[in-house]
């Protein structure tokens, strides 16, 4: 395993009297695209929203390798988090609906382009550094229409564009604040099987351009195809960490997801059909 | 001590009027997520038609005692009620799930129009009323300084309790609290079940205004004079305590509506009467800031 | 009446209706259901709803206008009785109920033509602002125009630029705030104090307002920043109350209820509009006859002039970063954390922004009147202005621009009407949220394309949570 991007020390998170992630620790090493899967319930969510800064952890460190060295987000406040290059999308899709693709794409620039504006003065008046920061941003924005193959729909509303479609939109966007991680929380929920094809598709794309990714994600057959790397928590712990292969051999893992014990989670079948 | 029990009392019986004000405030939040501006204008509507029935029935030569009161109350009441119910039926039904701000705007349209129709109706004037309720009793006494509690505050606490025991029990242990409490968690789900939203609703806003009107009958018996325009600030404070309780929570009202009697009652006693007003704002603002659902009500988790 | 549909089946709740309860444009009273399972006659099934309309009007205005109380020459109340009046009253409710229904039974299902029409009325708007705009400039020169058509220029465009200040905050931002007139309120004191007290010119108080009025917008902005929706709206009105009471009881400074008078008028480059003329008086300098109307004209233009600047200023950021970033938040507040904007100082600078023309307009207001007091801050003025911004659409600048026109304008029209005048107004209110729930202009225009602008329809675009 290479230099990790992530590191995830102890950590805790209590609602109340619930504990929904008890002391999990892993690592994402940069340049992979490593998986968080597990049963419903099992604290992947509440991780990824650890991670993204959504929550504050009750215990525990979360360390950012990230472009100014490292960096613990579990005491960085939200939005400075997505500065230090943690970009995520949502499990249930968060699009600006009103607002065109391409001005998707542009708030997502937004700290970049603000830098640029000189306080909103020269903006206003419409000086030349804002008209140059402003292009250099359409044409990034240009780059991952392409890239998401959204490039004819980029005038229209992002609310009105079908489902699959607001999926890649999401990842874009998020792609846009340029990150050194990219979260993404369960990109393939709602695709049919050719759709998930070119989701992985852009997903090894992202990681290929040198972005590394954390995943969650249901559909078995997408993680075991594309992760180089898996970290299984159920119940809110970790219950193992490896390659594909040695997840789909874990003995703990296939218990975990066929439900030895009291609780009836879903069955995984495509698990076993990985397998 | 004598003094500020003294104001204990007094605080008592304006927060008890707050609080009936603050249920339908409530309520309504509850069940379709709006702001009923008008519902301090239902208020004023309610104590006016209490006035007018007070002089009808005195021309008619009835002598003013616990009887003429209750049939003033349930006169009110039922009139009322009917203003609540056409005011949803044509300011906020038709809106009914659209755009959250456009409904909030029916209702201060609906709120400036019932100020000025019964500004219009009735006269600008403000309409004094002799009172009706009088004597009261001597609590305690010392240093000179006697505790009493008048029976106007006595009939408006018990009243006030009387009214909200028949509404307690009509939410949660009636099939039509039932419905009200069903649409209030998932108004969707709740339709598909079979449950007329609609007519829930409508209840909903008639239950809200006949509290409203006994608020309005206590407020015009307390005080004695009433006109067009006590609608307004009654109705934002009623708000605030229905806030500051936990909106949505039917016992936060009342106990939101109790606690701005005080707090005004008291800042007034020992502090200063013209900031009254300012003293409720500010509490409100602070309960907001530090205590974002109230008292007692429910804290929303913020889903990612 | 009740037809929200004209605009496109996008607008309000068309869209939404499938919570289970019609939607507008469904409803205007006769139940959905039963008429489409079983068509009954419609014009019996009219009648009865009708029927039904008047009798609960009955009940309605009986005692109240019915039973009109009179303070008697003596003591207490006695009861006139008004018997033809409410059967006036509910001759109409039957006549406008039955009307109504029938109407709507008649018309033939519409919607169809909607993407069309939409086209249609953006390319009217096209036109639409800049003949407004050539008629507002050209006002002062037409024949015809009087002093007073004037005065009500001033007042329409004063509220045109108060809603197209609280537009940024609740139109773009997405924040509720129902105690604008609190900014409003700080401009016109800060300007009173400072020129009365301190003798300093219009043109030196004028910043001077907009920064008081954005000062106190982040004080205020700021505590309330984590609230939501209506928990917003109802702190921003306390907010409002609470400044008014302030300035009602803080009498050494504020004159009390008796408001502070003699504020000096503004001068235009040095030169006063004094009544009299006279050396270096506006008159004097361009050789004109002395005349009063020499500054109600300065005062329309200046108040043109800070309107247009509030409208430029908008249209400028909605371009830029914060612009979007204010869209954005109304849009999605958690996917704009997710993306690195500090929420916290995006909404501060919304409210600053919009309470510094708020500030702008108290400073002009208090010139125009050489006179402010407490009474010109209710929380009414909050509403009206508010109003005007959903009525016009939230958003859009034309809208509001025509909202104030409509509102301010048909407000003085009804003049003559005297006490029925707020009643029609607030009806107003009513009826046009019932008829358009997304306002008069409804569509966004994007700020940026690669192609073609196209008007975003209504229903995709955020309210906003705070």
């Amino acid at each position: 395993m290479s230099a990790p991007i992530l590191q995830v020390r102890e950590l805790v998170m209590r609602f109340g009297g619930l504990t929904a992630v008890n002391h999990v620790s892993f690592e994402a090493a940069r340049g992979d695209i490593t998986a968080v899967i597990g049963p419903n319930g099992a604290g992947k969510t509440t991780v990824f929203n650890l991670i993204t800064g959504f929550y504050t952890p009750s215990a525990g460190e979360i360390i950012l390798h990230g472009r100014e060295g490292e960096r613990g987000l579990h005491a960085t406040p939200g939005h400075r988090i997505a500065r230090a290059g943690v970009a995520r999308t949502f499990q249930n899709i968060r699009l600006f609906g009103g607002m065109t693709v391409l001005e998707n794409l542009l708030v997502a620039q937004h700290n970049r382009l603000q830098a640029a504006t000189g306080f909103g003065v020269a903006a206003i008046l419409g000086l030349g550094g804002y008209r140059a920061a402003e292009r250099a941003a359409i044409e990034r924005a240009k780059h991952w229409l392409e890239a998401t193959r959204l490039m004819d729909r980029a005038d229209d509303p992002a609310g009105a564009l079908p489902y699959g479609a607001q999926r890649r939109l999401e990842i874009a966007r998020a792609m846009c604040t340029d990150p050194v991680l990219l979260c993404l929380d369960e990109p393939a929920a709602g695709l049919n099987p050719r759709e998930s094809e070119e989701l992985a598709a852009l997903i090894r794309l992202i990681r290929d351009g040198g972005c590394s990714i954390l995943l969650i994600e249901h559909d078995m057959g997408v993680v075991m195809n594309i992760s180089d790397h898996i970290v299984v928590l159920d119940h809110g712990k970790k219950i193992a960490d490896g390659t594909p292969g040695q997840i789909r051999e874990d003995e703990a893992v296939i218990a975990a997801y066929l439900g030895t014990g009291d609780e009836d989670e879903e069955p995984a079948p495509a698990v076993a059909g990985a397998a | 001590m004598a003094y500020a029990l003294q104001q204990l009392i007094n605080g008592v019986a304006l927060g008890m009027i707050y609080g009936l004000i603050a249920v339908g405030y409530t309520m309504v939040y509850g069940i379709i997520g709006m702001i009923n501006f008008a519902h301090g204008d239902i208020f004023m509507v309610g104590a006016f038609i209490s006035l007018i029935s007070f002089v009808l029935i005195a021309m008619g030569g009835w002598a003013a005692g616990p009887g003429a009161i209750l049939l003033v109350l349930l006169v009110s009441m039922a009139v009322t009620a009917l203003y609540g119910w056409s005011v949803e039926r044509v300011a906020y039904r038709p809106l009914r799930g659209s755009f959250r701000l456009a409904p909030l705007i029916s209702a201060i349209g609906m709120s400036i129009v019932l100020q000025n129709y019964v500004q219009v109706a009735q006269g600008a004037r403000v309409k004094p009323i002799e009172s009706l309720v009088t004597g009261s009793l001597e609590l305690w006494h010392g240093n000179g300084f006697a505790v009493s509690i008048s029976t106007m505050q006595a009939m408006i606490i018990v009243v006030t309790l009387l009214v909200l025991a028949v509404f307690t029990w009509l939410v949660t242990r009636t099939p039509l609290g039932r419905a009200m409490r069903a649409c209030e968690q998932d108004r969707k789900m709740a339709g598909l079940l079979g449950i007329d939203t609609d007519r829930t609703i409508s209840v909903t806003f008639v239950i809200g205004a006949a509290l409203a009107s006994v608020a309005g009958t206590m407020y015009l018996l307390r005080y004695g004079v009433i006109d067009f325009y006590i609608g307004f600030l009654a109705g934002v404070k009623a708000f605030t305590a229905a806030v500051l309780g936990g909106i949505g929570s039917l016992p936060g009202a009342v106990l939101g509506g109790l606690l701005i009697g005080l707090i005004e009652t008291f800042w007034s006693a020992y502090f200063s009467v013209q900031y009254k007003d300012v003293a409720t704002f500010a509490i409100l603002v602070i309960t907001l800031i530090f205590m974002p659902t109230g008292l007692l009500g429910r804290a929303e988790v913020e889903k990612v | 009446m009740s037809d929200s549909v004209i605009g496109g089946p996008h607008e309000g709740g068309a869209a939404r209706s499938d919570d289970g309860v019609p939607g507008p444009g469904q409803n205007g009273g006769i139940p959905r259901g039963p008429a489409q399972a079983a068509p009954r006659p419609p014009i019996a099934h009219a009648v009865r709803d009708a029927v039904m309309a008047a009798l609960v009007s009955v009940v309605l205005f009986v005692p109240l206008v019915g039973l009109r109380t009179d303070v008697s020459p003596g003591s207490g109340l006695i009861i006139r009785t008004r018997w033809a009046d409410v059967a006036i009253l509910v001759g109409l409710v039957f006549v406008g109920r039955l009307v109504l229904n029938l109407w709507q039974d008649q018309r033939p299902a519409r919607r169809a033509p909607t993407a069309r029409r939409t086209e249609t009325l953006r390319r009217i708007g096209t036109f639409v602002a800049p003949l407004l705009l050539g008629f507002a400039i050209v006002l002062p020169f037409l024949p015809g125009t009087s002093r007073y058509v004037l005065d009500l220029g001033i007042l329409v465009l004063t509220y045109v630029m108060l809603g197209w200040g609280l537009n940024i905050v609740v139109g773009l931002a997405g924040l509720l705030d129902l105690g604008y007139v609190a900014f409003y309120a700080v401009g016109a004191y800060a300007y009173a104090l400072l020129s009365t007290n301190f003798g300093l010119s219009f043109w030196i108080c004028l910043p001077l307002a907009g920064i008081m009025a954005a000062f106190w917008g982040v004080i205020l902005g700021f505590p309330v920043l984590r609230l939501r929706g209506d928990y917003l709206a109802i702190v921003t009105l306390a907010f409002g109350e609470i400044i008014r009471v302030v300035l009602i009881n803080w009498v050494s400074l504020t004159g009390g209820p008796n408001g502070i008078s003699g504020i000096p008028r503004p001068s235009f480059f040095g030169l006063n509009f004094t009544a009299g003329g006279g050396p270096g008086s506006f008159a004097d300098f361009f050789g004109l006859e002395p005349s009063p109307t020499h500054r109600v004209v300065f005062l329309y233009y200046l108040i043109l002039v800070l309107a247009l600047l509030t409208n430029w200023v908008t249209l400028r950021l909605r371009r830029q970063p914060l612009g979007r970033a204010w869209e954005a938040l109304r849009e999605d507040e958690i996917a704009c954390r997710a993306l690195g904007i500090n929420v916290t100082n995006t909404k501060l600078t919304a409210f600053a922004i919009g309470a510094m023309f708020g500030g702008f307009a108290g400073a002009f207001f208090a010139t125009r009147q050489a006179f402010v007091s407490p009474e010109s801050f209710t929380f009414i003025e909050s509403a009206i202005i508010l109003a005007i911004v959903v009525l016009g659409g939230l958003g859009s600048q034309l809208g509001v621009a025509l909202a104030a026109l409509v509102m301010i304008g048909g407000f003085e029209a009804f003049r003559d009407l005297e006490e029925y005048r707020m009643l029609v107004f607030g009806g107003a209110m009513v009826a046009i949220m019932v008829w358009r729930p997304r306002g008069l202009v409804s569509t966004r225009t994007p700020s940026i394309a690669l192609g073609k602008r196209r008007a975003i329809s209504g229903d995709l675009v955020g309210e906003g949570q705070g």
